[in-house]
């Protein structure tokens, strides 16, 4: 017997994009549409009405394999159809194409903290949340000490969880998931919350799991995090499979593809690029671009320029009490900084912030810029908004600097000494 | 759980081969969702169980005196007015608050639905346990109401429970279907309070059954509550007449009807839940 424990064949996913004003079906609506379409037909029997839809492939014919006990990461940029492939695998949703079959238990971390009631205890939620993540009530028992150990919410497991700090909620949210034992574990950025030491806690959870012999599927933009957690990583673009294989090899051709597909200016607009975000957030970022010393779009700059990021959004009333931020990532998705508006309120209407960088901070390389938006009724993020590539030439066309390493330039000053007398 | 290692397969257009053994499965789940859901409602206890009790109060005391003292409408048996209003509520508050809760279920849960999978049918299930809650308060209420007029049920009673579960079949099936079609046409849920408040009107809540002309009480079973308010009040009040089986009979095929004509359409469509909510 083959030890394989996923194998997808040809799997496709349609969805049809509707070009209506309005984001929901109505019955008002469809009334009105069965009965205009009704009339059109009586008065020209033979025109067949217009469609306002349009297809739409968030993945097309995927076939690949994983065995018992892999580790395999899912890597690809934003709307490359890597969410689509994991709501599959984890049957939030059907497939329009193919088939899968799949041995096991299957659990998802889709995102940490899905169920949560905010007027229940942390202790009813570990029971709520671990009983929506397919854990028996004996199971949850057997392991309580443990997670609460794990999520360090001793002394406040009797507190709703409304008053948790956001770090306590996600640390006793993860630690509920940590504990599952599927046979196949699927897990989407969970990574990308909690303080820096929680998610090396993390990982190494994670990792303890795999090397316990269950399979792991991955999905981060941290490169750093799938090359030291998976041994073999498949590459999506475009709803298709570009490469799969060793980790190295593939992570390599991801970069490339980062390379390739880089624009000065990107619409924000697609709900696509979105991860964790509000559908009917208060405030929307809509446009990024990069402008170079010379005022103009530009997704390349030299390191020894000035630069200019725009960034704009669009709020749908006054807001108070929120900011926006960006942040800026390694190629690789370790973040480098970020940093927030010091403006707390945002007026109704088109919104633009404008951030002067100084040349020479950025060392040559590929880098990544993401947005975010908090407050009140707002969650807007967009991890990989932009790619900014930093290039190694003066903007007066002579090489700068032979090289660099790492991803600052820091204003090092040597001074160096020769002594005639040795 | 984890002794035969099921093989799961995934395929378009065709949902699990395992659905009713899945949801046997996730047993548990419907627990927690309804512990969930029964928690937060009587979390703030005062107002939980005060809603709980004044709602039903408040309507019987408005049809009491409406139908009994101003329309002086009669009443079959040897109960008083309010009484007989009252056996009635419990069986109507229970259906449509239970309508109402099980119809919004799915579009409160939106989160769970597109982040986890689960049998989706536990989530508008699961909410109707609310109801029952509910249900036991206001008979509680029923009781210390009889013991005030000092009037004693009957032996029938007994056959409480069997019409209670006539009550679950339609709250049940036309909740799961009106959740279900609630996920694709959003204004659909502006439609249910319509039909609640209509409803009370054609069931024979703030007035006895008796008063619908004979040749008429067949076409009135057909609403399937009917059958279960007058089960209600042949259990609990002395006096009453018979029930007629053929009218009960009527209200049992509609509510299986209705119950299998929603489970069918739930799992027709659940599968695109996730996409389009």
């Amino acid at each position: 017997m083959s030890n394989t424990i996923i194998s997808a064949s040809n799997i496709g996913k349609k969805y049809i994009i509707r070009h209506n004003k309005d984001a929901y079906l109505t019955l008002r609506d469809q009334i009105a549409e069965t009965g205009k379409a009704l009339a059109r037909k009586i008065v020209k029997p033979k025109s067949s009405p217009k469609k306002a839809e349009e297809t739409f492939w968030a993945l097309r014919g995927l076939s690949f394999e994983i065995k018992q006990g892999e580790r395999v990461g899912i890597i690809g940029r934003n709307g490359a159809g890597k969410s689509t492939l994991l709501k599959i695998l984890s049957r939030i949703t059907e497939p329009s194409t193919g088939e899968i079959r799949m041995r096991g238990r299957v659990a998802s971390l889709l995102e940490v903290g899905t169920g949560f009631h905010p007027e229940l205890t942390g202790r009813e939620n570990i029971y709520l949340n671990g009983a929506i993540l397919g854990m028996s009530k004996k199971e949850i028992a057997r392991k309580f000490d443990e997670i609460v150990q794990f999520a360090e919410v001793e002394r406040f497991l009797d507190t709703p969880v409304k008053r948790y700090s956001s770090g306590m909620y996600v640390r006793l949210a993860f630690a509920v998931a940590a504990h599952l034992e599927p046979e196949i574990l699927i897990v989407d950025e969970v990574l990308a919350v909690g303080d820096a030491q929680f998610q090396k806690k993390c990982l190494g959870k994670m990792d303890e799991v795999a090397r316990g012999g269950r399979t792991v599927l991955f999905v981060s933009h941290n490169m750093n995090a799938i090359s030291s957690l998976c041994e073999r990583c498949i590459l999506l673009d475009g709803g298709k499979i570009i490469s799969q294989g060793r980790t190295n090899t593939v992570i390599k051709k991801y970069l490339a593809t980062q390379q390739v597909a880089s624009d000065g200016e990107v619409d924000l607009r697609p709900q696509r690029m979105r991860k964790n975000s509000l559908e009917d957030s208060r405030f929307k970022f809509t446009n990024i671009c990069i402008l170079n010393s010379k005022q103009k779009i530009s997704s390349h700059i030299f390191m020894n320029e000035p630069f200019t990021l725009v960034i704009q959004g669009v709020a749908n009333e006054d807001i108070e009490e929120s900011t926006i931020g960006y942040s800026v990532d390694s190629s690789l998705g370790f973040p480098l900084f970020n940093s927030f508006s010091p403006e707390k309120r945002i007026k109704k209407g088109l919104v633009t912030y404008k951030i002067n960088f100084n040349p020479n901070i950025l060392a040559p390389g590929m880098y990544t810029l993401g947005l975010g938006a908090n407050g009140a009724g707002i969650v807007d993020w967009i991890p990989e908004a932009i790619h900014l590539t930093v290039d190694n030439v003066s903007s007066t066309g002579k090489s700068n600097h032979p090289q660099y390493g790492g991803v600052i330039v820091y204003p090092y000053k040597w001074k160096i000494y020769h002594d005639k007398y040795t | 759980m984890s002794s035969a290692v099921p093989t799961i397969i995934i395929k378009p257009g065709k949902g699990t081969v395992h659905y009713w053994r899945e949801l046997w499965q996730y047993r548990e789940l419907f627990y927690f969702l309804a512990w969930r859901d029964i928690l937060v409602r009587y979390k703030q206890t005062v107002i939980g169980i005060a809603w709980a009790i004044i709602r039903p109060v408040l309507t019987m005391v408005v049809f009491t005196i409406v139908f009994g003292k101003i329309a002086n409408l009669p009443t079959a048996g040897s109960a008083p007015y309010a009484i007989m209003v009252f056996a009635a509520l419990l069986p109507w508050q229970f259906f449509s608050s239970g309508l109402t809760e099980a119809s919004n279920s799915l579009i409160t849960n939106a989160n769970m639905l597109t982040k986890i999978f689960f049998p989706r049918l536990i989530v508008p299930a699961s909410t109707i346990i609310v109801c029952v809650v509910d249900f036991l308060i206001t008979l509680v209420i029923l009781a210390i109401l009889m013991a005030a007029y000092q009037f004693a049920p009957s032996w029938q009673a007994l056959f409480l429970p069997l019409f209670f579960l006539l009550a679950l079949l339609p709250t049940l099936g036309l909740g799961i279907w009106v959740a279900a079609v609630n996920v694709k046409y959003r204004d659909f849920r502006y439609v249910i309070p319509f039909v609640v408040q209509f409803g009370l009107y054609i069931t024979p809540v703030g007035f006895s059954s008796t008063i619908v002309p004979e040749k008429w009480r067949l076409l009135y079973s057909l609403n399937p509550i009917v059958g279960v308010v007058d089960g209600f009040r042949w259990c609990l009040l002395r006096g009453e007449p018979a029930l007629e089986p053929a009218s009960i009979g009527i209200s049992v095929f509609i509510s299986l009807l209705i119950l299998f004509w929603g489970v069918k359409y739930f799992k027709k469509v659940e599968r695109n839940f996730a996409d389009v909510i």
